[in-house]
C-alpha cells in the first residue's frame, strides 16, 4: 500500500479503513499510530498500586538495583501487574435455570464463585495427574471470587513481596477462571442454547445487505443475542422491516457474541475486535447491540458520523453517547423485539455514505468438543482414538490452540493468518477460538478445501477422512475451556501423555490485547500447555519474572507463558515444543509425508492377553 | 477422496431404509403388526439391532420401531463445496444400513425368500447363520485354526482368479463369507459363489467357504454372526454398544475383500462394518481412508494386484497367521479338513474295513530312530499305488524326545487324523485299527505319493509337538502280513493305554490344568480340566492339556496345583480357587468341580452340551448343541446357551463336554447320573455304551430307559408324567437344593 504502514492484513478491512482515512475518520488503527504505548508500563515496570508512586523501576540493572518507594523490587512489581491482569475473569455466565434440576446445577455452580474453602467443582474434570501437580503446588482454587479478592489483597502495597509467590497465586486465580468461570460458562451456555454442531456460515465485513435492515450483535455474552436470533425472523418482525422499506432483516455478529451465535445458528460474523469500528464505517448497520467486553468506547462517537445506533444493554457497560436498553432476562424476548424494531425504524435513516464491501468467505464452524468426539467415529464409535492415533503415527505433528485478540498495533489479523497457514503446512492441527477464529474466518481459512490446498500431507489425510477444515472453530474466547476438555479426553484415551502436560500441544495468542487473554494464557500454562503470546512482554522488564513464567512453570506444570513479537520465532518455538513433546513421549519422529503404523500383528496368544493390557492394539499405533 | 465414500454410504442408507420401509409396510398390511418373527435358531432376535440398542425385535411392530431408530441415523449427503464433516455421519449411516438390511432380510425370511437360491444352479445359499454354528466353531476360533474372517463381496475378474483368491485365503485358515455381485472382466454380472461353483470348488462350512447370498445385503449375516461373538463368548450385555464394538474391533479379526466396482449399497454396508472395526480392501481404483483409530489400521485400502490382495487385507486387519505347511504338492490347512471325497472322485483308499489298516504312535529312544525318515515296507509298492483302488496300510509314527512321555502317545496319535485330513484331496476317518483314508484323483494328479503320507506326519508331528518331540520317523507297511503282525503289537499298546487312562482319576494327581484358550474371545472364562472332567468344548482332556503345557509352557494351558481339598465331595481345592481369582479377570472367586448347584464352572460359550436343572423333577436335563427343539426347561438350546456363556457362574446351569456325562465325577455332589431326567435321543445314542457301564456301576442298570427324551416329553408336565410312570429314581432323591 504505497509504503504506508500496513494496518490490517484483511483485505476487506483495509478497504474500509482506507475509505475512512481518506475522510479523516478516526479508528483504533489511527489512534494506535498516534499513541505509542508507554514503554515503562508496557514492560511491567510501572507500579501504581499505592499513592506513594506511581514508581518507574527503570534504568541499568533495574532488576537488581531499583526499588519502588515501598522497596518493592522489579520482579515484585512485574509479578503484581501480571497477577492483577489475571484477575480479570471471563465470567460470562448469566444463565437462567429452566427447571428444578437446572436450578440445582446453577446453584451448585454459583457456589463455586463464593466458596471459601474446598475446591471448585470442575477441578475433578482434569486428568488425575494434572490435579496432583496443582495440589502439590497449592494452586487449586477454593472459590472463584475468593482467589480474585486475595489477588488484590496480596498485590497491594506492603503485602506479598515474593515474585514466585505472587505468580503462584496468579496461576491459582487463573485456574478459577479456566476451570471455574469459563468452563461453567461454556457448559451452561451449551445447556441453555444447545451444544454446537457443524454449521455453514459466512465471515467478512461484506456480510451486510444493501437492501435489508442490518442488525449487529457485538460483545461476548450470548443471552440477549440468542433472544434476538429467536425473534428476528418472526413474520411480524420481517413485516415490520418491510414496512420501513427494507426487504428483510439481516442479523450479523461481531467479536465473540458473533462466535457464540455462529457456532449455534450459523449467523454470519463481520469479524473480530478491530472490525467493530469498520463495520459502522460501511454505513450499512442500522443498530449495533453490545453486551460486555471488548466494546470500544469510540463506537458511540463514530456512530454519530453515520446513522448507526449503538445500543448498550448491560448494566456493567454504559457508554456516553450510546443508547441504553437494559437487558432483563425475565422480559428477554420483548426486549429483543424492541431492539429489532428499533433497528428497523432506523433503516430509512441510512445515508449513502459508507464503504461497501462485497466479498464474503464461507466458514464451517460449530466444533464443540462433543462434536469433535462424534466426528471421529459417529455416535457408535465416538472417541479421541483417531486423533491420538494420528498424532502417534505422525500424520498430525501436534495441536495448536490459537486464540486471543486481533491487535491494531500489528497488521491486524496478520499474525493469525501467517501462523495458521504455516502451522497447517507443518501438519499441525489448529483449533481456534475468539478473534483468532474471526481472523481465520474473514481470511477464508475455515473451509474444508483449505486442507486440500494448504495442509501438510498427513494433516490433509486426516482432514479428508473426516471432512474437516484443518483449522477448527471451537467458539468464543470463553470456549478455550473446550480445548482443556479435549486435552483431558486425549489424555484419557491413551497413547499420548496421561496428563495435559506433555502433550504435543501449544497455545498461541499472536495478537493479544486484553487482560483476560493473559488470564487464559496463565490457566493454560498451569494446566500444562506451553503458551506463546505475540508481542512484547508486559513483564519483560524483569528477568526473574520471565524465568518463573517459563522455566519454573515448565518444571512444575509442564506449561509456560512466553512473549515473542516475531511471528517466525513464534512458529519455530511452537514446533520445537511440539517436537520435544513427541520425543519425550517416544512417538515416531515427525517427518512430513512419512507416517503410518507399525503393525502389531495379533496371533491367538496376543489376543488372550488383551484383557491384561500387555498387548493393546487399540491404544494406538506408535512406534 | 473419502468424501466420495461418505456420500455413497449416506446415499446407500437412504435407499435401503426406504426399501425396508416399503417392504415393512407391505408386510404389516398383509400380516398385521403382531406377526411374530425370529431368525432360525438364535436367541438374539435381530442380532445387530439387539446388540447395539438392547431392543428385542419380536414382531413386525417392533421392526417398525427399530426402523425408526435407523432413520434417526440418516444424514444429508455432504455438499460439493464447503462441506460439513462427514465421517461420523457416514458411520452412523452405515449402522442405519445394517439395521435396514437386518429388517429387509427378516422380511425376506417371512416371505419365504431366504435363504436365497441361485436360479441357474439351484444352489441354496447359507442364509442366516445360526447360534449353533457359532458355538460349533467356538474352539476353532480360539485355537488358531480359524484366526480370521474374510467377507468377499462381488466377483473376481474371472473364475480362475476367484479360485486363486479363495484358495489363498483357505490356506491361511481364514473363514470366507461370500455375498454380493459385480461385473467380471467380460462385463457379466456374477458373484464369487457362482464362479467357484463353475470351478467345482466345494463350498460350505467344512471347507471354510460360506456363500451367504447373492446380494450385498447378505453380508449382514456375517456381521450378525460376528456381533454375536461378543454376546455369546464375550458375555457383553445387549445395548452396551460401546463394548460390543470394542470387542469386535479387538477380537474378531474380520475384513472385507471387495472385488469389482462398488455401488452405494456396498459402500454403505462397508461403513456399517467399519463401525465394527472391519476394514475393506478393494481391487479397483477407489479412494482410500488410511488414518487409523476407527479401525485398528486403515479403514479402506486398495490393492489392484490380485496376487497381493489377500496378504494386503491380512496386514490391514493386523492379523498374524502362522501356516505350517508340509512339503507336499497340494494345499494344506484346516480349511481343507472338511472336504469329502466321493467314490467317483476317489483315486485310492486304505482301510475302512475293506483292507487291513491301522495307525500307531510309539515312543522310541532317541538313538533308535532317524529324524524325518519315511520307511516304506512292502513289495511292488509303487506299482500297486499307481493302479489306485484299494490298498492295506499300517502307519507307525515313532517319536523320541527328552521330554516325551508315554502318556503323550495317544495325543500324538489322535492328531494323525488331522494331519492327513488337512491336506487338500486327502481324507481320513476313524483311528487306531479302524482308520479309513482316501486320496482323490486330483491329488494323485498333483503328485501325492505314499511317501507324502509319511512326510505329512513327520512335519506336522514336529510342528504340533515341537518341544516334546525331537525326532520323528514314520514307517508305512503295505503288505498284509506285515500289517497284521504289527497291528497285534499296536493293539496291545492300545489296550494298555486304555487301562492306564481308566485308572487316572482326580484323586490320583496333584495337578489339574487350566484351559485359557477361549480368553481370546471370553476374557473371564477359565476351564479347569481334571482327569475326570474334560473341557466343556470336548476338545481338551487332562492329558491334552498336560501335553500342551509341556509343548508351550506359556501357552493357553497352565498347571493348577490342587492344594488342600476344602470340600472333596463338591470338588473344591485351595489351589484351584487361588488360580481362578488371578486368571478370571477377578470375575470368579471359587469353584466346585462336581456340582451344578453351588459355584459351578463357568462357560465360554462353545460347550458341547448344556445341563439345566428341572426343579419340579428334582433332576437335570441335558441338551446338546445343534438340537433345535424345545426342552422341558422351557427353553431351546439357543436360549439356554444365552444364559450360560460369557464366563459367568450360573447355579443350575452349566456347559459341559459330552464325555463328562459318563465320568464318575459327573454331578458327583448332586447325585450323579441318577439326576438325569431328560436328555435328547441323539445324546443317548452317542454315549450309549459307556453310559450303560456307568449305570451298572451306580446300581441303576435300567436308568437310560427311565430318562425321558424329546419323543416323550418337551415340557415339564409331560416329563413328570413320564418319570412317575417309569419310576425314575430322581423323584425319590433328596431335594437338589
Amino acid at each position: 500500500m504505497d509504503g504506508k504502514v500496513i494496518k490490517t492484513a484483511n483485505k476487506e478491512a483495509a478497504q474500509v479503513l482506507q475509505w475512512g482515512e481518506s475522510r479523516g475518520i478516526e479508528t483504533c488503527f489511527s489512534r494506535a499510530e498516534m499513541l505509542k504505548p508507554c514503554p515503562i508500563g508496557e514492560s511491567g515496570a510501572c507500579c501504581k498500586v499505592c499513592h506513594m508512586g506511581p514508581c518507574r523501576l527503570v534504568g541499568k540493572n533495574a532488576e537488581e538495583d531499583v526499588r519502588g518507594i515501598c522497596g518493592a523490587a522489579l520482579p515484585v512489581v512485574a509479578a503484581r501487574n501480571l497477577a492483577r491482569m489475571v484477575d480479570i475473569i471471563g465470567i460470562e455466565f448469566e444463565g437462567r435455570p429452566v427447571n428444578d434440576v437446572a436450578k440445582d446445577v446453577a446453584l451448585k455452580f454459583m457456589e463455586d464463585f463464593s466458596r471459601q474453602r474446598g475446591e471448585i467443582n470442575y477441578i475433578k474434570r482434569a486428568p488425575k495427574k494434572t490435579q496432583e501437580r496443582w495440589r502439590k503446588w497449592g494452586i487449586i482454587p477454593r472459590g472463584i471470587d475468593r482467589e480474585i479478592a486475595e489477588t488484590l489483597d496480596r498485590t497491594t502495597m506492603g503485602m506479598d513481596a515474593d515474585a514466585d509467590s505472587i505468580l503462584n497465586h496468579a496461576l491459582k486465580a487463573s485456574l478459577a477462571n479456566g476451570w471455574g468461570g469459563s468452563m461453567i460458562s461454556t457448559d451452561i451456555t451449551d445447556i441453555l442454547f444447545g451444544t454446537p454442531g457443524p454449521v455453514k456460515a459466512e465471515a467478512s465485513l461484506g456480510i451486510f445487505k444493501e437492501d435489508e435492515v442490518n442488525l449487529v450483535i457485538h460483545g461476548h455474552e450470548p443471552t440477549l443475542a440468542e433472544m434476538i436470533v429467536d425473534v428476528v425472523y418472526e413474520p411480524e418482525m420481517i413485516e415490520y422491516a418491510k414496512s420501513k422499506g427494507a426487504k428483510g432483516i439481516s442479523l450479523g455478529g461481531m467479536c465473540c457474541t458473533a462466535n457464540e451465535v455462529m457456532m449455534r445458528h450459523g449467523i454470519p460474523t463481520a469479524g473480530g475486535f478491530t472490525n467493530q469500528e469498520l463495520g459502522i464505517m460501511t454505513g450499512l448497520i442500522e443498530a449495533m447491540v453490545v453486551d460486555v467486553q471488548c466494546i470500544m468506547p469510540a463506537l458511540a462517537q463514530l456512530s454519530k458520523k453515520f446513522h448507526t445506533k449503538v445500543i448498550t444493554t448491560s448494566e456493567k457497560v454504559k457508554i456516553p453517547g450510546a443508547m441504553h436498553i437494559q437487558f432483563n432476562e425475565h422480559k428477554a424476548k420483548e426486549i429483543a423485539r424492541e431492539i429489532v424494531k428499533l433497528a428497523c425504524d432506523n433503516f430509512p435513516n441510512r445515508k449513502s455514505e459508507g464503504s461497501h464491501v462485497t466479498e464474503k468467505f464461507p466458514v464451517i464452524a460449530g466444533f464443540s468438543h462433543e462434536y469433535i468426539e462424534y466426528m471421529q467415529g459417529g455416535r457408535w464409535r465416538a472417541s479421541f482414538r483417531p486423533l491420538n492415533d494420528a498424532i502417534m503415527a505422525g500424520r498430525i505433528r501436534g495441536v495448536v490452540g490459537m486464540a486471543g485478540c486481533d491487535n491494531p498495533r500489528v497488521p491486524s489479523t496478520g499474525m493469525h493468518k501467517y501462523l495458521a497457514i504455516e502451522l497447517i503446512k507443518n501438519d499441525v492441527l489448529v483449533v481456534s477460538t475468539g478473534c483468532s477464529s474471526a481472523s481465520c474466518g474473514t481470511a477464508g481459512f475455515l473451509t474444508p478445501e483449505m486442507a486440500l490446498e494448504q495442509a501438510g500431507p498427513g494433516l490433509r489425510e486426516v482432514c479428508e477422512a473426516i471432512g474437516i477444515p484443518p483449522i477448527l472453530h471451537l467458539g468464543a474466547c470463553v470456549d478455550n475451556t473446550r480445548i482443556l476438555t479435549i486435552a483431558t479426553a486425549m489424555a484419557a484415551e491413551g497413547g499420548l501423555s496421561d496428563e495435559i502436560g506433555g502433550m504435543p500441544a501449544v497455545g498461541i495468542a499472536p495478537e493479544f490485547i486484553t487482560e483476560k487473554a493473559i488470564s487464559i494464557g496463565c490457566y493454560f500454562a498451569a494446566s500444562g500447555v506451553p503458551v506463546i503470546f505475540g508481542g512484547e512482554s508486559p513483564v519483560g522488564a524483569s528477568k526473574e519474572v520471565t524465568k518463573i513464567m517459563t522455566k519454573v512453570w515448565f518444571e512444575r506444570f509442564m506449561g509456560a507463558l512466553h512473549f515473542e513479537p516475531d511471528p517466525e520465532k513464534i512458529l519455530a518455538m511452537a514446533l520445537d515444543y511440539i517436537d520435544k513433546a513427541r520425543e519425550a513421549l517416544k512417538l515416531r519422529k515427525y517427518e512430513p509425508g512419512k507416517f503410518g503404523a507399525e503393525r502389531v500383528l495379533m496371533d491367538m496368544a496376543a489376543r488372550r492377553e488383551l484383557e491384561k493390557g500387555s498387548a493393546v492394539p487399540h491404544a494406538g499405533v506408535g512406534g | 477422496m473419502s468424501k466420495l465414500i461418505a456420500t455413497a454410504a449416506i446415499r446407500g442408507s437412504h435407499k435401503l431404509i426406504l426399501n425396508a420401509e416399503q417392504m415393512l409396510e407391505k408386510a404389516l398390511a398383509e400380516k398385521g403388526k403382531d406377526f411374530v418373527f425370529e431368525f432360525p435358531d438364535t436367541a438374539f432376535y435381530l442380532p445387530m439391532i439387539y446388540a447395539m440398542t438392547g431392543f428385542a425385535v419380536k414382531t413386525l411392530a417392533d421392526m417398525k420401531v427399530a426402523l425408526g431408530m435407523a432413520k434417526e441415523m440418516l444424514h444429508p449427503e455432504p455438499e460439493e463445496h464447503i462441506w460439513k464433516p462427514y465421517l461420523g455421519e457416514a458411520l452412523d449411516s452405515g449402522m442405519a444400513t445394517l439395521f435396514a438390511e437386518e429388517i429387509i432380510l427378516a422380511l425376506k425370511y417371512i416371505n419365504g425368500l431366504e435363504p436365497a437360491v441361485d436360479l441357474g444352479t439351484g444352489y441354496i445359499y447359507n442364509g442366516f447363520i445360526t447360534d449353533t454354528i457359532q458355538r460349533n466353531l467356538g474352539i476353532q476360533l480360539v485355537d488358531g485354526r480359524m484366526p480370521g474372517f474374510a467377507a468377499i463381496i462381488g466377483a473376481a475378474p474371472d473364475e480362475d482368479l476367484a479360485v486363486k483368491i479363495v484358495r489363498e485365503i483357505q490356506e491361511k485358515n481364514i473363514l470366507t463369507f461370500l455375498s454380493g455381485q459385480s461385473r467380471d472382466k467380460n462385463g457379466n454380472l456374477t458373484c464369487v459363489t457362482k464362479q467357484l461353483l463353475n470351478k467345482k470348488v466345494e463350498l460350505g462350512w467344512d471347507t471354510y467357504i460360506v456363500p451367504l447370498g447373492p446380494d450385498t445385503e447378505h453380508t449382514l449375516y456375517a456381521l450378525d454372526w460376528s456381533v454375536r461373538a461378543s454376546l455369546i463368548f464375550g458375555g457383553k450385555k445387549p445395548g452396551d454398544f460401546k463394548t460390543h464394538l470394542k470387542y469386535t474391533k479387538d477380537r474378531v479379526f474380520a475384513f472385507a475383500l471387495v472385488l469389482g466396482d462398488l455401488d452405494d449399497i456396498k459402500w454403505s454396508t462397508g461403513a456399517g462394518a467399519i463401525n465394527m472395526g472391519y476394514p475393506a480392501v478393494c481391487d479397483t481404483e477407489i479412494p482410500v481412508i488410511h488414518p487409523t483409530g476407527v479401525c485398528i489400521y486403515e479403514e479402506v485400502d486398495r490393492e489392484l494386484d490380485h496376487n497381493k490382495i489377500v496378504q494386503r487385507a491380512i496386514e490391514v486387519r493386523g492379523l498374524k497367521i502362522i501356516v505350517e505347511k508340509p512339503p507336499i504338492p497340494v494345499a494344506y490347512g484346516p480349511a481343507f479338513e472338511g472336504e469329502r471325497i466321493r467314490k467317483e472322485d476317489m483315486f485310492i483308499e486304505f482301510g475302512g474295513q475293506r483292507s487291513p489298516a491301522f495307525e500307531w504312535a510309539r515312543t522310541r529312544e532317541l538313538d533308535e530312530i532317524e529324524d524325518g525318515k519315511v520307511i516304506i515296507v512292502g513289495t511292488d509298492v509303487e506299482e500297486r499305488y499307481k493302479k489306485g483302488g484299494l490298498m492295506p496300510l499300517g502307519i507307525v509314527v515313532d517319536v523320541a524326545g527328552r521330554k516325551m512321555q508315554k502318556d503323550f502317545e495317544s495325543i500324538i496319535e489322535r492328531k494323525l487324523h488331522h494331519n492327513i485330513n488337512e491336506a487338500q484331496g486327502l481324507w481320513h476317518m476313524g483311528q487306531r485299527d479302524i482308520v479309513w483314508m482316501r486320496i482323490n484323483n486330483q491329488a494323485f494328479k498333483d503328485g501325492i505319493t505314499l511317501e507324502h503320507l509319511g512326510v505329512i506326519h513327520n512335519t506336522l508331528t514336529h510342528n504340533r509337538f515341537r518341544s516334546i518331540v525331537d525326532k520323528v520317523q514314520v514307517t508305512l507297511y503295505l503288505d498284509e502280513k506285515d500289517i497284521l503282525a504289527v497291528q497285534e503289537e499296536a493293539r496291545k499298546a492300545y489296550k494298555e493305554r486304555d487301562k492306564r487312562l481308566a485308572g487316572m482319576i482326580d484323586e490320583s494327581v496333584d495337578t489339574f490344568y487350566s484351559c485359557l484358550l477361549c480368553q481370546s474371545f471370553a476374557p473371564s472364562h477359565v476351564c479347569v480340566i481334571s482327569p475326570e472332567r474334560l473341557g466343556l468344548c470336548g476338545a481338551y482332556n487332562w492329558l491334552d492339556t498336560k501335553a500342551a503345557f509341556e509343548i508351550d509352557p506359556t501357552g493357553g494351558n497352565q498347571p493348577i496345583l490342587k492344594g488342600e481339598a476344602i470340600d472333596s465331595v463338591k470338588g473344591r481345592w485351595t489351589g484351584v480357587d487361588e488360580y481362578l481369582k488371578k486368571n478370571s479377570a477377578g470375575k470368579v472367586e471359587t469353584l466346585n468341580l462336581y456340582t451344578i448347584i453351588d459355584n459351578p464352572m463357568t462357560s465360554c460359550g462353545c460347550f458341547e452340551c448344556i445341563i439345566s436343572i428341572i426343579p419340579e423333577a428334582n433332576g437335570v436335563m441335558l441338551v446338546q448343541r445343534g438340537h433345535t427343539g424345545m426342552t422341558p426347561a422351557g427353553m431351546k438350546f439357543s436360549t439356554l446357551a444365552g444364559t450360560v456363556g460369557g464366563g459367568t457362574q450360573n447355579p443350575g446351569f452349566m456347559g459341559i463336554g459330552v464325555n463328562f456325562i459318563t465320568s464318575k465325577k459327573f454331578l458327583y455332589a448332586d447325585g450323579g447320573i441318577k439326576r438325569i431326567v431328560w436328555m435328547t435321543k441323539s445324546l443317548k445314542e452317542r454315549i450309549g455304551e459307556d453310559f450303560k457301564k456307568r449305570a451298572e456301576e451306580e446300581g441303576v442298570p435300567d436308568i437310560l430307559d427311565k430318562i425321558a427324551d424329546e419323543t416323550v416329553a418337551e415340557d415339564s408336565e409331560k416329563l413328570l408324567e413320564y418319570l412317575t410312570k417309569a419310576g425314575h429314581p430322581a423323584l425319590e432323591m433328596e431335594p437338589m437344593f
